[in-house]
């Protein structure tokens, strides 16, 4: 079986995994990191979202041998040591942004990546544009929305800049 | 410390471990030594299954068990069991056709499950479930509700004539025919209820344990009910005594109404764990939930109202067909009758109804609740109706809704459908809902928006929901085979934090945070020291579960009558320790005082007391401080309200938005308010989804064709605006919480307003009517059509 050498939330790990194994079973089967969940089998619900090098992806449209020398940011991955914790979740919380928390570790992997990319600024729709790619059943995402308006000042560390329609 | 009992929006409890991934959801759980199970379906809508070889897939790597239908059948498995008795307009009982575990004989829809293949990995089990080799013989099928009851239809089962499960009705006919004879006007309309898929985001999943050294069955699974599934499971299916089986329900992604149900793949991993003595886990992938979760809604209507010339109602005749699937699914009888045909007055005081439902068996995945269940079908129809009474007469919709109104000094209301509603004020949600929703700046909003090329409309409705179903005796006398009760246990621990053990389940609505604040606000106690425990039967009381919108209303309530237990046994003990009599004891804000003097003993003091009986009247008092109620509520709770959404539509593409959307809604008192309008939020985008987006589709030939999130649309988030919420409260009159529930009436209220919204904005073309979704392609034609099409007809 083929080996494959990557690293998780800041630890080096080398898993065997099959040619066909995907990132996703790699995360929660190898690794035990059930935090990432698999909501469907047509990439298109973003409950899988995880961070690769920094961007994020649908971790169940690649294959784990695919991640071989990067490094993976998971749900897990993001509070500090000292249980802190980031921006996003604390905002999430505030905002009632999640109700069964299903699709709760991919939304909040996804908006990360869309406020960190988004130094300029962002618009509700931008907001809900950005979201496409990540199914939420149970909030009408309304409270999604204002959660990650508002966390942007926090990541940004300051005001949010009138963002371009 | 701020304020965290009844009326505050604390963050919830369950956020934290959500959020940093620490959840615990079925699949998330693996047990030593765990076998995979992969279920082969049928993917014929109608087949004799002429043989089944297993050899080939047994002799495959890895592969520990192969079984089909014969295996179970052989070993004395019983069948999926319907937990409601419809009766026939004869009194004749309905038709109930087995629903095996594993098809026998024949398969009836698409996604019907043959047999299943257990083997160390989950890969190797999929590889071996492709080598089963079936050979099938095709039969007709019928993959239309209407096409079901048509001469000479082919027969779902064999020996279901007609394909009729039951024929069914409610009301009085006479004062209805009296009515309409001497009406005015009848307006009609006939409509249909697209056929939903439930997704909740978490696909469906099982694990089966048995331990050999105490014979003790365990099954996890994604239930909104564990106690219902180790009844239905234990009694009819696997024959297991209670006190051997036990079922958790852990953390789980979501239900809406499909997970209530006791579903094939639960019985066939404990059941295959038992025969193994291995764990057996089974996860659905999302293609699979699509054929096998119960769908939801599929109704057929034909709807009339009698007017008197003043646009006053005099009567409602309804007729419905109502789509059964190929089984019966747990509930699913009980929507199109006792959830749907009861709520047909609304929020009107249409004073004589007549309701007939023929429900009917299709190849075609089982239908059951989805998030309204009923209520949607009949506040759908009541709103449609009376926005194309308004086109008909030309009255204006809303005086016609105000008219027609139950006035708010009629309550309790009996209404012509069997329900007496206890509270309400409908006129203060209406005007609530226009003034938020600017009704009357409306024309403006229109114009600016055909200066852009849009067409723009506004769309209202009301709508009234029964939650929390009960008395007991009463849906007994209905048909219901279960209670509907609720059961809470709640532990005082000797220095006073409490644990409570509580029969409903939280999926998503945030018990652990609103029960707790419950609780902590009637005990007087930190609400960090109350602990909510839930879904597992071997910690909590026999209870039933979570639908209907029923945890607060009814477990809330069982709660209360456990604290009130509670609160009298500490009376008591504080009545000995401080030598005053029980009477003179008073309780508020966590103390126990002698009425008129500065003696007390805090709520903590009284239980360590309880624990600690030093000084104690043990000859008149147990010692501890722990209490059991069981709560049967003695009706159901009417939530109400109204919703106004406005719409654009593009005049060259059709496609329609959504850009304004006000929902006030009176849900009686609000424990937590911010979890309250989460669950609005959340059942109008479902709502709205239905309106413009989702629907399950069958080909002829009795194919799925909504079978992914690539052709079932799903709301996403740049298909929704955000929303903006309000509230009127009355107070429930029966409940000791005066809490009416709110987890259901996003879907029930916006499908109405959002379609009313569409056809309001393509006034210029004088549409009546448009069954839902509202696609673009159907927008489109109408506009494509050009304006006075019906004069042109
Ligand atoms: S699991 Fe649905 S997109 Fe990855
Ligand atoms: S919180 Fe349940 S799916 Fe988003």
């Amino acid at each position: 079986m083929p080996q494959v050498a990557l690293t998780v939330n800041g630890k080096k790990v080398t898993v065997d995994v099959e040619g066909r194994t995907l990132l996703v079973e790699l995360l929660r089967e190898k690794l035990g990191l059930t935090g990432t969940h698999v909501g469907c089998d047509t990439s298109q619900c973003g409950a899988c979202v995880v961070h690769l090098d920094g961007t994020s992806v649908k971790s169940c449209t690649m294959l784990a041998l695919q991640a071989a020398g990067r490094s993976v940011i998971t749900i897990e991955g993001l509070a500090k040591p000292d249980g802190t914790l980031h921006p996003m979740q604390e905002m999430f919380r505030e905002h009632h942004a999640l109700q069964c928390g299903f699709c709760t570790p991919g939304m909040v992997m996804s908006a990360i990546d869309l406020v960190q990319s988004h130094p300029e600024g962002l618009s509700e729709q931008q907001i809900r544009h950005g979201l496409e790619g990540n199914l939420c059943r149970c909030t009408g995402y309304h409270n999604i929305v204002k959660a990650i308006a508002a966390a942007w000042p926090l990541m940004h560390g300051k005001a949010m800049p009138a963002a371009a329609e | 410390m701020a304020f965290e009992g009844i009326g505050a929006s604390v963050r919830r409890t369950e956020d934290q471990r959500f959020l940093s991934g620490r959840g615990n959801y079925t699949d998330d759980i693996n047990r030593h030594g765990q076998l995979y199970a992969i279920i082969r379906r049928s993917d014929r809508p109608h087949a004799r299954i002429v043989s089944i070889d297993t050899k080939a897939a047994a002799e495959m790597p890895g592969v520990v068990a192969v079984y089909t239908g014969t295996d179970l059948q052989a070993d004395s498995v019983g069948g999926l069991p319907c937990g409601w008795l419809i009766k026939n307009k004869d009194g004749t009982p309905m038709a109930e056709p087995p629903h095996p575990v594993l098809a026998v004989g024949k398969v009836r829809h698409v996604g019907d499950p043959v047999a299943v293949v257990i083997a160390e990995t989950r890969q190797q089990a999929k590889d071996a479930a492709e080598k089963l080799a079936i050979e099938w013989q095709d039969l007709p099928s019928i993959s239309s509700t209407q096409d079901a009851i048509a001469p000479g239809a082919a027969l779902v089962h064999d020996d279901v004539a007609g394909n009729v499960c039951y024929d069914w009705h409610l009301g009085d006919k006479e004062a209805v025919d009296a009515a309409f004879a001497k009406a005015a006007r009848v307006v009609r309309l006939d409509l249909t209820n697209s056929r939903l898929i439930p997704n909740a985001m978490e696909p469906r999943a099982a694990i089966g344990d048995f331990d050999r050294a105490t014979g003790e069955h365990t099954l996890f699974t994604t239930s909104q009910n564990p106690h219902v599934i180790r009844l239905l499971m234990g009694a009819f299916v696997l024959h297991i005594p209670e006190s051997r089986l036990r079922v958790v329900a852990p953390d789980v992604g979501g239900g809406f109404g499909s997970k209530i149900y006791h579903y094939a793949e639960e019985a066939i991993v404990t059941w295959a764990a038992g025969k193994l003595a291995r764990p057996v886990k089974w996860t659905a992938e999302r293609t699979e939930s699509f054929i096998s979760d119960a769908h939801g809604r599929d109704h057929v209507t034909t709807a009339e109202m009698a007017l008197d010339k003043d646009g006053n109602y005099l009567a409602l005749r309804v007729q419905t067909l109502a789509n059964m699937g190929a089984y019966l699914s747990t509930f699913a009888t009980s929507i199109p009758t006792y959830l749907y045909a009861t709520l047909l007055a609304g929020v009107y005081k249409t004073p004589a109804i007549y309701a007939e439902v023929k429900a009917v068996f299709t190849n075609t995945v089982p239908v059951d609740a989805y998030r309204g269940a009923g209520r949607p079908e009949a506040a759908y129809l009541l709103e449609r109706l009376t926005d194309v009474i308004a086109h008909d007469t030309g009255l204006d919709r809303v005086a016609l809704r105000r008219q027609n109104l139950i006035p708010a000094n009629a309550f309790p209301y009996q209404t012509p459908v069997a329900l007496q509603y206890d509270s309400g004020n409908y006129q203060a949600t209406l005007e609530a809902a226009l003034t938020a929703a600017d009704w009357n700046g409306f024309p403006a909003r229109r114009t600016a928006a055909a200066a852009k090329g849009k067409l723009r409309g506004i769309g209202i409705s009301t709508y009234i929901e029964a939650c929390g179903i009960a008395p007991s005796a009463v849906a007994g006398a209905l048909g219901a085979r279960a209670g509907l009760y609720e059961a809470a246990n709640i532990r005082v621990h000797p220095t006073g934090s409490v644990s409570v053990f509580t029969g409903s389940h939280s999926h998503g609505q945030g018990h652990e945070t609103t029960f707790a604040q419950l609780v902590a606000d009637q005990l007087g106690i930190p609400f960090n020291q109350v602990e909510i425990v839930h879904g597992d039967t071997e910690k909590i009381p026999f209870g039933m579960g979570t639908y209907g919108s029923r945890s607060l209303a009814v477990g809330g309530s069982a709660m209360v009558k456990a604290m009130d237990k509670i609160i009298a046994k500490g009376k008591r003990i504080a009545a000995h320790l401080m030598e005053a009599s029980v009477a003179d004891i008073e309780f508020k804000n966590g103390s126990f005082s002698v009425a008129g003097t500065d003696k007390s003993k805090s709520f903590g003091e009284i239980a360590l007391t309880a624990y600690v009986p030093h000084n104690y009247p043990i000859d008149e008092l147990e010692p501890g401080l722990e209490e059991n109620a069981f709560y049967d509520p003695k009706n159901f709770t009417f939530p109400a309200g109204c919703m106004v959404a406005e719409v654009e539509i593009d005049r060259d593409t059709g496609v329609p938005s959504v850009v304004s959307f006000v929902a006030v809604d009176d849900v009686g008192r609000l424990i937590n308010p911010m979890i309250v309008e989460g669950q609005v939020h959340g059942g109008v985008a479902q709502g709205i989804g239905q309106a413009l987006l989702e629907s399950a589709a069958y080909d002829v030939s009795g194919q799925i064709v909504t079978g992914s999130f690539m052709d079932y649309t799903m709301p996403r988030s740049d298909d929704l605006p955000s929303f903006k919420t309000g509230n009127e409260v009355t107070l429930c009159t029966h409940n000791p919480l005066g809490v009416k529930g709110c987890g259901e009436l996003g879907t029930i209220g916006s499908p109405p307003a959002i379609v009313n919204a569409v056809i309001d904005a393509l006034s210029e073309y004088d549409v009546r009517h448009i069954d839902m979704p509202l696609s673009p392609q159907k927008i489109w034609s109408i506009i494509a059509a050009g304006p006075k099409r019906r004069a042109a007809e």
